[in-house]
C-alpha cells in the first residue's frame, strides 16, 4: 500500500510536468469533444450557466428601463450576501440531511425560534453577545438532537417529525415574544449581519493618486487570492485524477468554467472594494461552504452519509452505523438553522414571531435546484450553494423590478419544477 | 408448424457498444423455446427490442409477428400482439390481492366500476389454470415467491397471451417449486401456449425446450433442437462461453486446518413472530482452509442464521456464542462482526449489497474506509489505487473502476459486491448464494475465487439453493430445515438424496409436532 500513497499524493514541480504531457494523452484517450462531454454533463454546467444567464437577464432588463438601475451595483451585491447568506446556510445543513434520504420542513420556525431565544438571551436578559450566541447554537443542537432521535432511532418519517417541529417551534416562538417584536440589539450582535471586514490590508498600501477614492484593498485582494486558489486547486485535482485514469473535463471546458468563476469572484470583489469591502457573514459562508464542500467530498464521515441516502440497507450491512450518522446530520441541521436564525434576527434587527416563514421551502427548493435527488444519496454542496444564488438572484431582481409578491411565487415555483423536470429528463435520455 | 415469430437481423447500438450484432430467432407456434447465453450475451436487450422497450425504429433487422411486420412502439403495443414478458423481478403490489394485482390496468369494469363477481370467477379460473390454490382475495405479499410467480402467469394469461416469456423464472425459487413451474409451462404448451424461455439452470433448459437458440456476444451462436437430440448442457455449455467447459467446479486439494470459527447455541427469533424460536439451537464450525456448505430450501432460516450472526441483522432476542480463532468475539453489531473477522455476503446484491448509482471505486471501500482514510480524510489516490487492485484481482471486466456499478452484469456487480468484503480482510466469510442469477463463465471464477480463500487458510461458509454446486465444492455441508441444523455431511458422503431425505423428515417431524400442538 505505500508505494501507492506516494503515487497518489502531492505532486513535485517534476511530477506536474509529467501531469501536463499526460493531459493531452488523457484527452485523445477520451475520444470526446467538448461538445460531447458537454451534453453529458450538462446538469453540472446548467446550473451555473442558469445563474450566469438570470444575473445578466436582470442586469439587462434593469438597465435597459427608463430610470437604469444597475443590477451589480456594490450596493446591490452586497444586499445579494446579505439577503441570502442564511438561505446558503441552510442549505449546507439541507444537503446532507436530502443526500441521506431525509428532509427537514422545521428549519424556518427553528430559525425563528432561536432568533426569539438570542432576543430573550441579550435584550431582556442582558446576556453577553459571546454567551447568547453559543447558547443559540447550542438550543439548536437540542432542537436537531430532539428532531433526529424520533428519525433515527424509532424511525419516524423525518416529514412527519419534522413538519411536527415546524409547528410546535413556531408555536413556542409566538409564546416566547407573547406577540411582540423584541429589539433592537446592541451593535456587536448586529455585526453578526450587517458588520464588514476591516480594510486591513488596505492600511499597509499607500495611497494611490489614480483612485478618486482609495478601494478596500482587502476585498478585492481576498477576491484575487481566492479566484486563483480555485484554479490552482482545480488544476491539482484534474491532474491528478489524469493520472488515476478518471475522465476529466476536456481543456477548453476546464478553463472555461474557472475563467468564469474566477472573473465573477474577481468582479464581486471588485465591486465590493467600492462599497464597504466584504461582509462578515460573506465570510462565514464562505468558510462554512468550503468546510462543508470537505466534509461531504473528502471524508468517510461525508462518503457514509451518501452511502445511507444511496442504500441504506447496504450501508448497514457494510457497517456503517446508519442511525447515528442521520442523528447528527439533524444535530447538524439544528446548529446551521439556530446560526441562520441569528443572522436574520440581526439583520432584521428584531425578533419577530413572523421570522423565518417559508425559509424551509426555500432552502429545499434551493437544495433541489442544485442537482440532489429526492431519494437520496446524490447532490452537491457547490450545487446547493448555485441554487441558493439562483433562488436569491430572482428574488432579489424580481423585486427591484418592482414585481408583485404574487408573480414571484409562481415563477420561483415554476424554476423549481423546470429544475427538477430538467433532471429528470437527463437522467432518462 | 408455423413460425409465430421471427426476429432477423437484428441489430442495436448503445453509445459505444454493438449490444445485437445480427441476431436471429425464430420461434415456433406451440414450442418452448429457450434462449441461452452468458450475462452481457445481450437476452435482456434481445427481449427489450421484441417487447417495445426500445421502439421500432431504434433498432435494425425486422420483427415478424404472426404473419405479419411487428413496428411496437412501447410496451403497449407488444402486449396489444399477445406478447407477454415476466421479468425476473416480479411486478405485483404486494398490499393488492391477487385478483387485482391479475386485473390490474385491465380490469373487468363498467363505466369505471369494478364488477367485482366477474373479477373473481375469472380470477378463480385462472388460478385453477395455473394450480395455485390460494382465495382471489389474498394479498400477493402474503404469498411466497414460487406462487407469486404463478400470479405473474395467470395475469399473463389473463390478457389472452400468445407468446409468454419468461426471464430467469425460476433463479428465485427453491427445488419443489422450480419444478412445479416447469411443468406448468409443459401443460400450457400442451392447451397451445408458445413460450419463450431465458434460463442459466440449464438442466431446466434441456427438460422443457423443443428448441434452444444460444447468443454469445450479442450474436446467434446456434440454434439447437431438442427433437434432433441435439440439446446437451455440455453442448450448450460450450456455444455459450465458445470453448469447452471440461471442469464445471475447478478443482483444489483439500487441506482443511484447525478449526477458527464456532458458533454454539444459537437461537433467535422472528421479528414478527416472537412466540417462539425461530432458530433453534444451531450449532457449527468452519476449519482453516475449508469449504463449508449449507443447503436447505428456501424459508429454512439459512439467510437469517447467517444475517443474525452477522451483527444481529436479522431478528430479535438473539442468543448464542460465536468463537474466532479460539476466542470467543463479540458480533453482535455489523462493526463489530466485521471487525471479529467475519463477512457476510449478502444473496440480494441489488438490494442489501451494493449501492448501484456509485461508481466500483466507491462501492469496493464502502466497508472498510478506514483502510483508504487518513484522520476520518479520504485518501482518494489511495481508494483508486484498491478498487484497481481489486478489480485486476477479480476479473472485473470494465474499462475502470468508475463505471457505476448499475451498468455492470450480475457476475461483474457480484465481483464487487466481494471485494469490497474482501477489502475488510476477513478471516471467515459467508456467501449467500455467491452465484445466483450470474452466467456459467462468472460461476467458474466464484468458485476459483472461493478455493483460493480457502487456500490462504481463510474459513468460508457457502450458503446455495443449488445442491450440485454445494456438492462440488464444500468439504463439509450441513444440512438446514425449519430453522435448525438437521444433519452434517461429509462431502465423500454427501448427495442430493441424503440432503433431501433429512430435510423431508425434519419436515414431517415438524407436522407431527404441529398437529399434536393443534389436537393437544
Amino acid at each position: 500500500m505505500a508505494d501507492v500513497n506516494n503515487t497518489g499524493a502531492h505532486l513535485g514541480p517534476g511530477e506536474r510536468g509529467v501531469g501536463g504531457t499526460r493531459e493531452g494523452e488523457g484527452l485523445s484517450a477520451n475520444g470526446r469533444s467538448g461538445a460531447a462531454y458537454l451534453k453529458d454533463n450538462l446538469r453540472e454546467y446548467g446550473m451555473l450557466f442558469a445563474l450566469l444567464a438570470i444575473v445578466l437577464f436582470f442586469v439587462a432588463i434593469l438597465g435597459l428601463r427608463e430610470n437604469p438601475i444597475d443590477f451589480l451595483s456594490p450596493t446591490n451585491i452586497t444586499n445579494l450576501f446579505l439577503q441570502n447568506s442564511y438561505v446558503i446556510i441552510m442549505a449546507l445543513g439541507m444537503l446532507l440531511v436530502i443526500v441521506a434520504g431525509h428532509i427537514d420542513l422545521s428549519v424556518g420556525s427553528v430559525a425563528a425560534f432561536t432568533g426569539a431565544v438570542a432576543a430573550l438571551l441579550t435584550v431582556e436578559y442582558d446576556w453577553p453577545v459571546y454567551a447568547a450566541v453559543p447558547a443559540c447554537l447550542a438550543v439548536g443542537a437540542l432542537i436537531g438532537a430532539a428532531q433526529g432521535y424520533w428519525i433515527a432511532y424509532w424511525r419516524i418519517p423525518s416529514f412527519i417529525v419534522t413538519l411536527a417541529g415546524m409547528l410546535v417551534f413556531r408555536g413556542l416562538t409566538l409564546w416566547i415574544l407573547g406577540g411582540r417584536n423584541i429589539g433592537p440589539f446592541e451593535p456587536s450582535f448586529q455585526a453578526l449581519s450587517n458588520g464588514f471586514v476591516p480594510d486591513v490590508l488596505g492600511a499597509a498600501i499607500p495611497d494611490l493618486a489614480a483612485f478618486e477614492r482609495q478601494p478596500n484593498w482587502t476585498a478585492l485582494i481576498v477576491a484575487i487570492v481566492a479566484a486563483l486558489a480555485i484554479v490552482v486547486i482545480g488544476l491539482r485535482a484534474r491532474s491528478r485524477n489524469l493520472q488515476h485514469g478518471m475522465e476529466v473535463e476536456p481543456n477548453g471546458i476546464f478553463w472555461a468554467r474557472n475563467l468564469i468563476i474566477a472573473a465573477a469572484l474577481v468582479f464581486v470583489g471588485w465591486k465590493l472594494a467600492g462599497f464597504r469591502g466584504i461582509p462578515t457573514v460573506a465570510v462565514s459562508m464562505a468558510v462554512l461552504a468550503v468546510i462543508y464542500a470537505f466534509v461531504t467530498e473528502s471524508t468517510t464521515i461525508g462518503r457514509r452519509i451518501y452511502a445511507i441516502g444511496g442504500n441504506l440497507k447496504a450501508a448497514r450491512l457494510s457497517g456503517i452505523n446508519a442511525d447515528r450518522l442521520t442523528f447528527l446530520t439533524f444535530v447538524n441541521m439544528g446548529v446551521l438553522a439556530a446560526l441562520a436564525g441569528m443572522i436574520v434576527t440581526a439583520r432584521l434587527n428584531s425578533a419577530t414571531p413572523k421570522a423565518g416563514t417559508g425559509f424551509e421551502l426555500d432552502v429545499i427548493a434551493a437544495v433541489f435546484i442544485g442537482g440532489a435527488s429526492m431519494s437520496g444519496g446524490s447532490g452537491r454542496i457547490v450545487g446547493a450553494i448555485i441554487g441558493a444564488f439562483i433562488m436569491g438572484v430572482m428574488n432579489n431582481g424580481m423585486s427591484m423590478l418592482g414585481m408583485g409578491i404574487d408573480y414571484q411565487q409562481v415563477i420561483k415555483g415554476l424554476v423549481l419544477l423546470a429544475a427538477v423536470i430538467f433532471d429528470v429528463y437527463n437522467k432518462n435520455k | 408448424m408455423t413460425v409465430l415469430l421471427e426476429m432477423q437481423g437484428i441489430s442495436k447500438t448503445f453509445p459505444g457498444v454493438r449490444a445485437l450484432d445480427n441476431v436471429t430467432i425464430q420461434v415456433r407456434e406451440g414450442e418452448i423455446h429457450a434462449i441461452c447465453g452468458e450475462n452481457g450475451a445481450g437476452k435482456s436487450t434481445l427481449m427489450k427490442v421484441l417487447s417495445g422497450v426500445y421502439p421500432h425504429g431504434s433498432y435494425d433487422g425486422v420483427i415478424r409477428f404472426a404473419g405479419s411486420e411487428a413496428r411496437f412502439r412501447g410496451i403497449h403495443d407488444s402486449e396489444a400482439a399477445g406478447i407477454v414478458i415476466i421479468h425476473q423481478e416480479l411486478a405485483l403490489v404486494p398490499l393488492l390481492s391477487i385478483a387485482e394485482n391479475i386485473f390490474l390496468g385491465n380490469e373487468r369494469a363498467a363505466a369505471g366500476v369494478i364488477d367485482w363477481r366477474t373479477t373473481y370467477r375469472r380470477t378463480s379460473e385462472l388460478l385453477a389454470k395455473v394450480g395455485l390454490r390460494e382465495a382471489p382475495t389474498t394479498p400477493v405479499g402474503d404469498l411466497g415467491v414460487g406462487k407469486q410467480q404463478l400470479v405473474e402467469i395467470a395475469k399473463a394469461l389473463s390478457k389472452n397471451v400468445r407468446l409468454l416469456i419468461l426471464d430467469e423464472p425460476t433463479a428465485a425459487l427453491q427445488e419443489t417449486d422450480s419444478q412445479k413451474l416447469l411443468d406448468l409451462l409443459l401443460e400450457l404448451k400442451a392447451q397451445g401456449v408458445t413460450s419463450i424461455i431465458i434460463s442459466h439452470k440449464l438442466n431446466e433448459v434441456r427438460r422443457v425446450a423443443d428448441r434452444v437458440t444460444v447468443i454469445r456476444d450479442g450474436a446467434t451462436v446456434s440454434m439447437l433442437d431438442a427433437h434432433a437430440g441435439e440439446i446437451s448442457e455440455d453442448r450448450i455449455v460450450r456455444d455459450m462461453v465458445g470453448r469447452d467447459m471440461a471442469h464445471r467446479y475447478p478443482d483444489r486439494v483439500r487441506r482443511p486446518g484447525e478449526v477458527l470459527m464456532e458458533v454454539k447455541g444459537w437461537k433467535a427469533k422472528h421479528p414478527e413472530h416472537m412466540d417462539r424460536d425461530f432458530l433453534r439451537d444451531i450449532g457449527f464450525n468452519v476449519r482453516k482452509g475449508e469449504i463449508v456448505g449449507v443447503a436447505g430450501l428456501m424459508g429454512s432460516g439459512r439467510t437469517e442464521l447467517a444475517m443474525s450472526i452477522f451483527g444481529r441483522s436479522w431478528g430479535r432476542d438473539i442468543r448464542g456464542r460465536v468463537a474466532i480463532g479460539g476466542r470467543e468475539v463479540d458480533v453482535s453489531t455489523v462493526p463489530k462482526a466485521l471487525r471479529s473477522g467475519l463477512a457476510y455476503v449478502t444473496e440480494d446484491r441489488k438490494a442489501l449489497g451494493l449501492i448501484l448509482e456509485e461508481p466500483i471505486v466507491r462501492n469496493v471501500s464502502l466497508a472498510n474506509l478506514p483502510g483508504v482514510s487518513r484522520g476520518g480524510v479520504l485518501d482518494e489516490a489511495r481508494e483508486q489505487a484498491v478498487a484497481t487492485r481489486y478489480r485486476a484481482a477479480m476479473n472485473i471486466r470494465t474499462p475502470n473502476v468508475f463505471q457505476k456499478v448499475m451498468n455492470l452484469s450480475g457476475g461483474n456487480q457480484q465481483k464487487v459486491l466481494l471485494s469490497k468484503l474482501l477489502f475488510t480482510e476477513p478471516q471467515v466469510l459467508i456467501l449467500d448464494e455467491p452465484t445466483r442469477g450470474i452466467d456459467v463463465g462468472a460461476k467458474f471464477e466464484i468458485y476459483g475465487l472461493m478455493n483460493r480463500l480457502a487456500d490462504e487458510g481463510r474459513g468460508v461458509v457457502m450458503i446455495s439453493s443449488e445442491m450440485p454446486e454445494l456438492l462440488g465444492m464444500c468439504d463439509r455441508i450441513y444440512v438446514m430445515a425449519e430453522g435448525a441444523f438437521v444433519g452434517e455431511l461429509t462431502a465423500a458422503e454427501a448427495s442430493q438424496e441424503k440432503i433431501m431425505s433429512l430435510i423431508v423428515r425434519e419436515h414431517e417431524k415438524q407436522e407431527q409436532v404441529e398437529m399434536e400442538a393443534a389436537h393437544g
